[in-house]
């Protein structure tokens, strides 16, 4: 059975149609990344799954249907959802940032676990546990909205361009460091991104969307090899 | 001297009120984002509650309780009610309907218990003890009340995992429900919290002032001068500036006073001490609008 199924998914922001009829699904332990170009639904799509925008149509996560239940029931059903522009509590501690993602588990050994695993993946979080997260620096507050959804205990990740307005390297680190999110915490990841040809290394999976719908799907290594895809979708 | 102690004791008594309105006010600031103008009023009718549950004859340790409890489910109410439907509505719309809030509980009062001033017994027992010259039992009561329920709060909201969260649904709605944080509780609970800090305040100042739908029109306004001198954003901060202010306001007065005693000039006395929080309100928010205490927000760009 799919980790996540989304059909025939609509999305509006007033009057405006957003999404026309996106569906995908999404197996449980891999990577899949939504690509497309500016505008074409990809930031909307993940919106939708977490109840953030009015949908249409029906979504299913873990065989249990989603669509139209509020964010916070969503995300408590373990779908980690690390937003745009990072979503920081500026004004609390790099460890309060943390702890209010665990505030709804009640297993305190199951969290200092994950405490312990993200200190290990993100290092620097460590050295500035103490620090108002406004200060992080952009990468260090990508981290740090990475190991929030995280500490959700999480079985899926949404992950809206974690490499919006980093530098390269940054972005290489945080990359690898979700590779091993993956492969080592068992948590399958939808990734958005504007970047294909860093999602496409990334993921083994690919949907590719324009004005609101899914125009062609394949594996990352069919999608990548394929000229004319690349042409006339991911521009590159 | 004698005098100038009495007024500095005086001046801490009245301020430990002011601390707890201003306590009330910041609290559903840093859940909200909003002042309460109605504090004053759910405080007065808080503490006319209570003294309807003691002319009942019920006992001031069991009616007190009830009228908190009653008091923060008001709060917890009126954000469901009133405020639930107005999340995304301008500020402007809120601040008119903080004062419908305040006209309806203002009249509501009116019109259940009348005009009239009402004596209110206080709650503490009348006994002397060292320094009672200066401090009536009643005064240091109020004072310890204010303290011990700053010093809950602070525990509350710094080291209880629902503290955390009603601090992060205050500061980043959107992220906090991504952290499965319910947001819509958190406010309600904020508005129940400051009910609640209300309604000890509203009957801990009753026996000063003499209960009436009006008693709390003024005590509001140095309430605010103390959660700003604070800074809106720090309960203890609101806290040591409701004391500030209540020393302030006497000292001022007193040594107006003794100037016009000694040279015949008549610059401040009794009759400004509101004038004297007026004032603090506006010298704080133009010199320092983070209060003493407040937060700086620090944002790199």
């Amino acid at each position: 059975m799919p980790l996540l199924e989304v059909e025939g998914l609509k999305a509006y922001y007033g009057q405006t149609q957003a999404l026309h009829g996106v569906s995908f699904a999404l197996e449980p332990g891999g990577i899949t990344t939504l690509l497309g170009a500016n505008g074409a639904g990809k930031t909307t799509t993940l919106r939708s799954i977490c109840g953030m925008v009015a949908t249409d149509g029906a979504i299913r996560f873990d065989g249990k249907p989603i669509a139209g239940r509020a964010t916070e029931e969503i995300v408590r059903l373990g779908v980690g959802h690390v937003p745009e522009g990072r979503g920081t509590f500026t004004n609390l501690t790099v460890d309060e940032n943390l702890r209010v993602a665990a505030y709804t588990r009640r297993n305190k050994t199951a969290v200092q676990r994950d405490l312990d695993m993200v200190f290990e993946y993100f290092p620097i979080l460590k050295a500035r546990v103490g620090q108002q997260a406004g200060t992080l620096s952009g990468g260090e507050q990508q981290m740090l909205a990475i190991s929030r959804a995280l500490m959700l205990g999480p079985r899926l990740m949404l992950l809206d361009e974690p490499s919006f307005g980093l530098a390269p390297l940054i972005v290489q680190e945080i990359f690898r460091i979700m590779r091993r999110i993956n492969a080592e915490a068992k948590v399958s990841m939808l990734l958005v991104e504007q970047n294909a040809a860093l999602a496409l290394e990334l993921a083994d999976y690919a949907y590719v969307l324009e004005t609101g719908r899914v125009v062609m799907s394949g594996k990352s290594s069919v999608v990548k090899s394929d000229e004319a895809i690349r042409k006339s979708y991911l521009g590159y | 001297m004698e005098q100038l102690i009495q007024q500095i004791a005086a001046g801490l008594a009245n301020g430990a009120i002011y601390a707890c309105l201003a306590l009330a006010l910041v609290m559903i600031f840093v859940s909200t984002d909003h002042i309460n103008f109605a504090q004053g009023e759910l405080a007065m009718f808080s503490a006319f509650l209570c003294w309807q549950l003691l002319e009942l004859n019920v006992p001031f340790l069991l009616a007190l309780p009830a009228v908190v409890l009653f008091s923060f489910m008001l709060g917890v109410g009126i954000e469901r009610v009133v405020l639930r439907p107005l999340h995304n509505a301008p500020v402007l719309s809120i601040v008119v309907v903080f004062i419908g809030l305040l006209t309806i509980f203002n009249s509501l009062a009116g019109s259940f218990w009348g005009h009239t001033i009402k004596a209110f017994p206080s709650p503490f027992p009348r006994i002397a003890f060292p320094g009672s010259g200066y401090f009536g039992p009643h005064q240091v009561g109020m004072i310890l009340v204010t303290v011990a329920m700053l010093l809950a709060l602070f525990a509350f909201f710094r080291f209880t995992p629902l503290g955390l969260a009603m601090r992060a649904a205050a500061q980043n709605p959107a992220s906090a429900r991504l952290a499965g944080v319910r947001v819509d509780w958190m406010l309600a609970l904020g508005w129940g919290l400051a009910a609640a800090v209300g309604a000890v305040a509203g009957t801990l100042v009753a026996p000063m002032v003499y209960l009436e739908p009006n008693m709390m029109a003024g005590i509001l306004l140095y309430g605010f001068a103390g959660a700003l001198v604070g800074g809106i954003t720090s309960p203890g901060g609101a806290v040591v500036g409701g004391f500030l202010v209540g020393v302030l306001e006497n000292l001022v007065a007193y040594f107006g006073n003794v100037l016009e005693r000694s040279t015949g000039l008549y610059i401040v006395g009794n009759g400004e001490k509101l004038t004297v929080a007026l004032v603090i309100v506006i010298v704080v928010l133009t010199l320092k609008p983070s209060g003493l205490f407040g937060s700086v927000i620090v944002k790199r760009v």
